[in-house]
């Protein structure tokens, strides 16, 4: 499914429900009232640009240090003959939630996400042993913002 | 083109100004596990994740609605999947700003058109000296770039250098989970490109 299947009422429905669900006793039937379809055609829709991929998921977005749990971005300079072998020992670790190779000196970095807070640290101090290399690590200081909108 | 789209005022975040995180007791954790891979798409979606955890529908929403007031819900929404709406540029912009002003730029920046994620992150010198990161999402590289020049002059003087890293490879993608939950949770770092 990409974005040549989707009509109208479909780039409707996926531009409002970036913004949140009402957080009401019929939550998708105030929806579709405002956008003038009916609760079971909004729910049919919703299902196939989900299945179909054209959202990844739809549900409740939590505030991961809210829920009592850790959360890092943290970064490695990898020597290019040994990239493969560092992203197995890195991935291995269940810690490790995202990893993107970017192109820059540092060119691995990953998204660390652990129970708690204090695991953080004993995540990396493995990370550093299993690769042979030093973790910069980058948790955030300060947020500004967090929200993906991307209208189509 | 060339005239700034910097807002004049700081906009206000929830999320930086919402209460300070507070435990999630025994049936918030049951709501969270029970949501994390997704709401249920039927009428009443709360008496659906009722029945699974042992509520009634209302106390269901009374519960989540509590966890949206105090930040552990940042909202329930929709999560596009970038390359499939034609996003498929995602650039990390790394700015090396003057600490003495960085708190009010990071907010002025974060409103601009393209950023997802905001924030203030720790330099590492002599290697790495950058201290804002905002992510960018466009339908090419250019636009982004275009994006990227819009924070550029919104950050001025007090921004000495910065980069755009684009993601060049996926290397591993999974969603947050709680213990003994199901794949496919989300949460802050689900969206991250």
């Amino acid at each position: 499914m990409t974005l040549d299947d989707l009509d109208d009422i479909d780039r409707r429905l996926i531009n409002r429900l970036q913004d949140g669900l009402p957080l009401v006793a019929r939550p998708y039937a105030a929806v579709a009232d405002e956008l003038e379809v009916a609760e079971g055609d909004l729910l049919y829709r919703l299902e196939r640009l989900r299945e179909g991929g054209v959202l990844s998921r739809f549900g409740p977005m939590y505030h991961a240090e809210r829920l009592g749990g850790g959360l890092t971005l943290a970064a490695l300079a990898v020597p290019e003959a040994d990239f493969e072998r560092v992203i197995d020992a890195v991935n291995a670790f269940p810690e490790v939630a995202h990893n993107y190779r970017r192109e820059h000196e540092l060119n691995m970095w990953f998204v660390l996400a652990t129970e708690t807070p204090e695991a953080i640290d004993t995540a990396i101090a493995g990370i550093e042993a299993a690769t042979g290399l030093p973790v910069y690590n980058m948790p955030k200081e300060e947020e500004f913002h967090v929200r993906l909108h991307l209208p189509v | 083109m060339s005239v700034s789209t910097c807002p004049s005022s700081p906009v206000s975040s929830r999320d930086v100004q919402a209460c300070e995180p507070r435990e999630l007791d025994a049936v918030d954790r049951a709501i969270v596990l029970a949501t994390q891979a997704g709401l249920p798409l039927v009428p009443d979606p709360w008496g659906a994740v009722g029945r699974e955890v042992g509520l009634s529908g209302e106390a269901v929403l009374e519960r989540m609605q509590a966890m949206q007031a105090r930040g552990v819900i940042r909202r329930v929404a929709a999560v596009p999947n970038h390359y499939r709406l034609g996003y498929v540029a995602n650039g990390m912009t790394v700015w090396n700003v003057d600490d003495a002003h960085v708190a009010r730029l990071g907010r002025e920046v974060a409103a601009l058109e393209g950023v997802s994620h905001c924030y203030r992150r720790p330099r590492h010198l002599p290697h790495w000296p950058y201290n804002l990161f905002a992510m960018l999402h466009g339908r090419s590289h250019d636009e982004v770039e275009r994006q990227a020049s819009v924070l550029r002059e919104c950050l001025g003087e007090a921004c000495r250098d910065h980069r755009i890293l684009y993601s060049s490879r996926i290397l591993k993608k999974t969603g947050l989970r709680l213990a003994g939950s199901r794949p496919g949770a989300a949460s802050d770092i689900e969206r991250r490109g």
